[in-house]
């Protein structure tokens, strides 16, 4: 089934009868329901470049959404992934933000107002299209990130940026995880607004190549980018290139190799190092740190879960990536954070997201019974 | 306004009720003699006042969870209070109500420089937590103008902003997580050190839900390594509009001040008198403050006044030295307190599209004359963040209320032009009534959903935020039941 408008698509959730799986651009993991296909709302219904602000269907293609900004200057600085068919509601539903994240924040920081469709087929809207809005609860930042489990969004409105004039990438070769996270947490404490950090491991070394981003106008990325350098020689030899990887990684490419699963974890940005040096004991896996550790990208393929398994078999009782996936959630909830399964080789049935406390899945539950009592709206997803 | 009537069985059940706060709470923690209790008869919306059944000021999140268990247990409607600067009467009570204070939680837990967050109790106030950070050269970013006084507890309540939001984002955007504590006492913590949730993201609700989810006991915020300076320039105009199309300009530019602020001719005037910041003679006038190194200011600053010059200013005065900043800010600073020694006034904070605003302030203007009341206007222009200021006489017979319809008026047309009722200040009882103007029954009926997931009895603060109509039926049963 695919709406063309807000109605029909309200029509068709009312009168569901099974679950039901929304598809936006279809960049996600399939799951359970018939496939409820938001691409046929497509569109920009408003840009004000003036105002920073956007408001667009919630099917309308990325790739249209960035190609708009572009021809006026503009971005969306949260750099959501670039995946083939990404939509705009998509990139929100998921709370999808890249590199940028530690200097302007998520993708759920820049949604200003939402339409969406409850799982009673119901129209209803929250938030608005100005930058400041504390009218009433915020459901758009319930929405953003839920999913699609608490409603099928129709419409967005959301805040962009001015492109930046200039941009340059500091550059230390050969850290070790320990001391990449040390300096990425020494670049993130100056004043020069660092707008990425990332730290990518070189295949078959234990060593990998960190990278600080910094943007604005070319005076001040010129001063920043030597500042930088100077703090961050303590640690190595440090190199300054116009560019980065901050394009691959908006593709997707944050290991040299493919990997047949993927998982994203978020921790403390001090203890990403610790997290991954514990994990790697029971797990052998590839790793990269983004956000300046504070999200880990853990990747595994069946070699890697094949080696975990001749160590400590069975993995928590369960085989392959399930096991893999269950030990790696135990270890996240040990260090305060979540880790959520982004891609597997094939159906896994655990749970893609970390299990919360009691009071915070209580609620979470209830949430999704008012919002959606008959349970069909990408039903099983979260929890 | 109106407010519930209060649930009689409540009222009589006064003295046992406070014989059980005393068991859980320290001597001096529970206020219930009448006179005491005045002190929270009301918040900084001064015009309404009700003494509560009584005010407890627990010092720890268990104490906390005491109170609201045993409110929970006998009934008892609680209304939680930061510092009581709110100017949407966040915080006013009912007199079946528990004032829930927590300005005796003020300690600052946790401060952490490698992953750039310090965890505090909610009672600590807003610059206090910058004030625990600065010698190592940190700041937390919202910075309403209550700052001194108001608590971090209203700040989350509300998702307070202030007038650097424009780069740094207002409180949601700052808050990591919280230990927060739900109507029947269960402790739990949402979110955390870490960045983003790990599934719905309950700590985005909770933010700006005024007091209505749970009492929030403790929070981590995220701190912000200090600019190497900031400096601003002070760009005149004969004509509102034409300020306004300088804003939209500067905006589109790419340039993106910390902080664009707007003040039109009432107000110049006025501070001009009150503080004598040696401000020109104009009709408008934009204060726009940029960050960096004084190579980085300058480079921003003169594409600023490259794009005002377009718009021929009556004078530009870039600030060169810190004494000339403080200078340009002095009225902007004074602003509210200039207009508070000429007369009384309603600070409204509707936000609009940033286009939308020479239309705005034209029919401000308008209905400042159809009902006769002056308006100044003085507002943060990047975000579109409006704070008229409609003048009054308190001891004119019926002048509030000519005030409030005009105020109403003004929140239309707000919201008519695509923005909404409230930008910082938060709905409380003061817009309460016009929420059926932004949102229609089943958005309202979605947001109060998310109510009766967190506290299913409505004890919570229930008079605030929905229209009492609107939420009568959840809010009803408790007396009914008697």
């Amino acid at each position: 089934m695919t709406p063309k408008t807000e109605n029909e698509l309200a029509q068709h959730v009312a009168a569901a009868k099974a679950p039901l799986w929304i598809k936006g651009g279809g960049t996600t993991l399939t799951g359970q329901g018939d496939v409820l296909d938001v691409s046929g709302l497509s569109g920009i219904t408003l840009y004000e470049p003036g105002a920073l602000t956007m408001v667009a269907q919630a099917g309308t293609p990325l790739s249209e959404i960035e190609a708009a900004l572009d021809a006026e200057g503009q971005m969306l600085a949260f750099e959501p992934p670039r995946t083939k068919g990404a939509t705009i509601g998509g990139a929100f539903a998921t709370n999808a933000s890249g590199a940028r994240r530690v200097q302007v924040g998520a993708a759920r920081d820049f949604l200003l107002g939402v339409r969406f469709v409850d799982g009673a087929g119901e129209i209803i809207k929250n938030g608005g299209r100005v930058m400041k809005n504390v009218t009433g609860y915020d459901l758009v930042k319930l929405m953003s990130g839920a999913h699609g489990t608490l409603g099928v969004l129709t419409e967005v409105s959301f805040k962009v940026l001015p492109k930046p004039e200039a941009q340059a990438t500091i550059e230390v070769k050969g850290l070790t995880d320990a001391q990449a996270t040390q300096a990425m947490s020494v670049a993130m404490g100056t004043p020069y607004d660092v707008s990425g950090a990332v730290f990518l491991v070189d295949k078959g070394t234990p060593t990998g190549r960190m990278s600080i981003r910094v943007e604005g106008f070319s005076g001040s990325v010129a001063h920043r980018s030597t500042a930088l350098q100077n703090t961050l020689s303590a640690f190595g030899e440090c190199s300054i290139s116009e560019t980065g990887p901050w394009d691959d990684l908006r593709g997707g490419a944050m290991f040299s190799d493919t990997t047949d699963a993927l998982w994203r974890v978020a921790v403390k940005p001090s203890e990403a190092a610790q997290f991954t040096s514990e994990l790697a004991q029971t797990l052998p896996h590839s790793h990269a740190y983004d956000w300046a550790g504070g999200r880990v990208w853990i990747g595994a393929d069946e070699a890697d879960v094949m080696r975990a398994e001749a160590q400590d078999s069975p993995l928590n009782d369960k085989s392959g990536f399930e096991g893999f996936h269950s030990v790696l959630q135990e270890m996240a909830a040990q260090y305060k954070g979540h880790a959520t399964l982004m891609t597997a080789p094939m159906p896994l049935s655990v749970p893609r997201f970390q299990p919360e406390n009691n009071v915070v899945a209580n609620l979470s539950a209830g949430l999704r019974k008012r919002f959606d009592p008959r349970g069909i709206l990408n039903a099983g997803l979260m929890g | 306004m109106e407010m519930p009537n209060p649930n009689p069985t409540v009222l009589s059940r006064k003295a046992d009720l406070v014989e059980r706060l005393q068991e859980v709470l320290p001597q001096g923690a529970v206020i219930s003699d009448l006179a005491e209790t005045r002190a929270y008869e009301c918040d900084a919306l001064t015009a309404y006042r009700c003494p509560p059944l009584c005010a407890v000021l627990p010092a720890t999140t268990q104490e906390v969870s005491d109170v609201l268990r045993i409110c929970h247990q006998m009934d008892v409607p609680v209304v939680p209070r930061g510092s009581g600067t709110s100017l949407a009467g966040g915080a006013l009570p009912t007199a079946d109500c528990v004032i829930l204070g927590v300005a005796r939680m003020n300690d600052v837990l946790e401060t952490n420089y490698p992953d750039r967050y310090v965890r505090v109790q909610t009672g600590r106030t807003n610059l206090s937590v910058t004030g625990a950070v600065e010698e190592n050269d940190f700041f937390y970013a919202p910075d309403p103008s209550s700052q001194l006084a108001c608590a971090i507890a209203g700040n989350i309540a509300m998702n307070s902003g202030g007038a650097h939001c424009l780069k740094y984002g207002v409180t949601t955007n700052n808050l990591m997580g919280v230990t927060m504590v739900m109507m029947d006492g269960t402790i739990t913590e949402i979110g955390g050190a870490h960045m983003d949730a790990g599934g719905l993201d309950l700590l985005g609700v909770v933010c700006g839900s005024e007091g209505q989810l749970g009492v929030v006991t403790e929070a981590t915020l995220r701190i912000l390594p200090k600019p190497e300076g900031a400096r601003p320039v002070l760009i005149a105009f004969d004509d509102n509009e034409v300020a306004g199309a300088c804003v939209a300009d500067i905006i589109k530019a790419g340039v993106l001040p910390v902080a664009i602020e707007f003040m039109d001719r009432l107000c110049i005037e006025t501070t001009e008198n009150f503080a004598k910041a040696g401000y020109p003679d104009c009709n408008a006038l934009l204060i726009v403050e940029v960050e960096g190194s004084d190579g980085e200011i300058q480079e921003q600053l003169s594409k600023i006044v490259a794009i005002a010059e377009t718009h021929d200013p009556v004078e530009i005065r870039e600030s060169k030295s810190p004494e000339e900043s403080a200078a340009i800010w002095l009225g902007r600073k004074s602003a509210f307190g200039a207009i508070g020694q000429i007369s009384d006034y309603m600070c409204l904070d509707g936000t609009i599209p940033v286009s939308e605003l020479p239309l705005v302030l034209r029919r401000i203007g308008e209905l400042s004359d159809q009902y006769g009341l002056r308006v100044g206007n003085v507002f943060h222009a990047g975000d579109g963040n409006m704070h008229p200021l409609i003048l009054f006489d308190a001891n004119k017979e019926g002048d509030l209320e000519i005030c409030e319809a005009m105020g109403a008026d003004i929140l239309r047309l707000c919201v008519e032009v695509g923005g909404c009722l409230t930008g910082e200040h938060g709905v409380g009882i003061e817009k309460r009534d016009l929420m059926t103007d932004q949102y229609t029954a089943a958005d309202l009926e979605a947001q109060m959903a998310v109510k009766d997931v967190f506290d299913p009895a409505w004890l919570l603060n229930p008079a605030k935020v929905f229209p009492l109509a609107v939420s009568e039926a959840r809010r009803a049963p408790a007396v009914a039941a008697e």
